[in-house]
């Protein structure tokens, strides 16, 4: 299993992982960037603004961190990125937790902001996961969006 | 026997995360699963936006199974 990728249903805290890399990476990386996602408190997706109660999200145990791994080696094909964190939680959250956390680290920012973002990007696309969104007007499994694929798609245009 | 394995709305509309059955390829699967859920389920299972693993590697077409491969039906996925 790749060590560099978690699946939990636990909190995680952003300090400690940043700690991590950065003594993993001491001397050698010039920037280190971390994207967290949270939840929201409102539907934007399904478009009726509902008040989300809970998002509760679903993986496939094994098939997931393999899932993402590809995205992450495809990462380090593109970028000089040694150091990189996933952490993915799974189960139901509540608005305002945290959902994901990206870290990548690098000699110098540009690579470590563009793997950040593919990562990001293709965590939407590729990696096996679901997530369900209860609101008052019942709970629906969420669709991605036209924006998701794009996004994605955009990296796979020559010269990005 | 072959084990698959449904996730998401998936799992929900066939009330199970799972069961045993008979087959000798993924068609077979189908087949057998069409004995056990009526056709509008069937037709979710079925549906162009599912994608099937066996054994935790995507595959397409019919491909063979031997007993105790796992056969999991993946709706589209929305991680991050």
């Amino acid at each position: 299993m790749d060590s560099r990728v978690q699946i939990q249903v636990a909190e995680f805290d952003v300090a400690s992982i940043y700690q991590e890399v950065r003594e993993e990476s001491a001397g050698q990386a010039g920037a280190i960037v971390t994207f967290v996602g949270l939840v929201r408190d409102r539907n934007e997706i399904a478009g009726d603004g509902a008040a989300v109660d809970t998002l509760t999200l679903e993986h496939y145990p094994g098939m997931t961190e393999r899932s993402i791994a590809v995205i992450l080696e495809q990462a380090q094909s593109r970028w000089p990125v040694p150091w990189i964190r996933v952490v993915h939680r799974v189960g139901e959250l509540t608005p305002s937790e945290q959902i994901v956390l990206v870290m990548v680290g690098s000699a110098h920012r540009e690579a470590a902001f563009a793997a950040a973002e593919f990562i990001m990007d293709y965590l939407k696309t590729d990696a096996v996961l679901w997530k369900r969104e209860r609101t008052g007007l019942g709970q629906t499994w969420l669709k991605s969006t036209a924006q998701d694929a794009v996004r994605a798609e955009k990296w796979r245009q020559p010269g990005s | 026997m072959v084990s698959v394995k449904f996730f998401a709305q998936l799992r929900e509309v066939t009330g199970t995360e799972g069961l045993q059955i008979n087959a000798a390829d993924l068609n077979g699967v189908f087949v057998e699963l069409a004995k056990q859920y009526p056709e509008d389920v069937i037709a979710q299972l079925r549906g162009d936006n599912v994608r099937v693993a066996i054994n935790q590697e995507l595959v397409n077409g019919n491909p063979a199974l031997v007993a105790g491969d796992e056969v999991a039906l993946l709706p589209p996925v929305t991680g991050g």
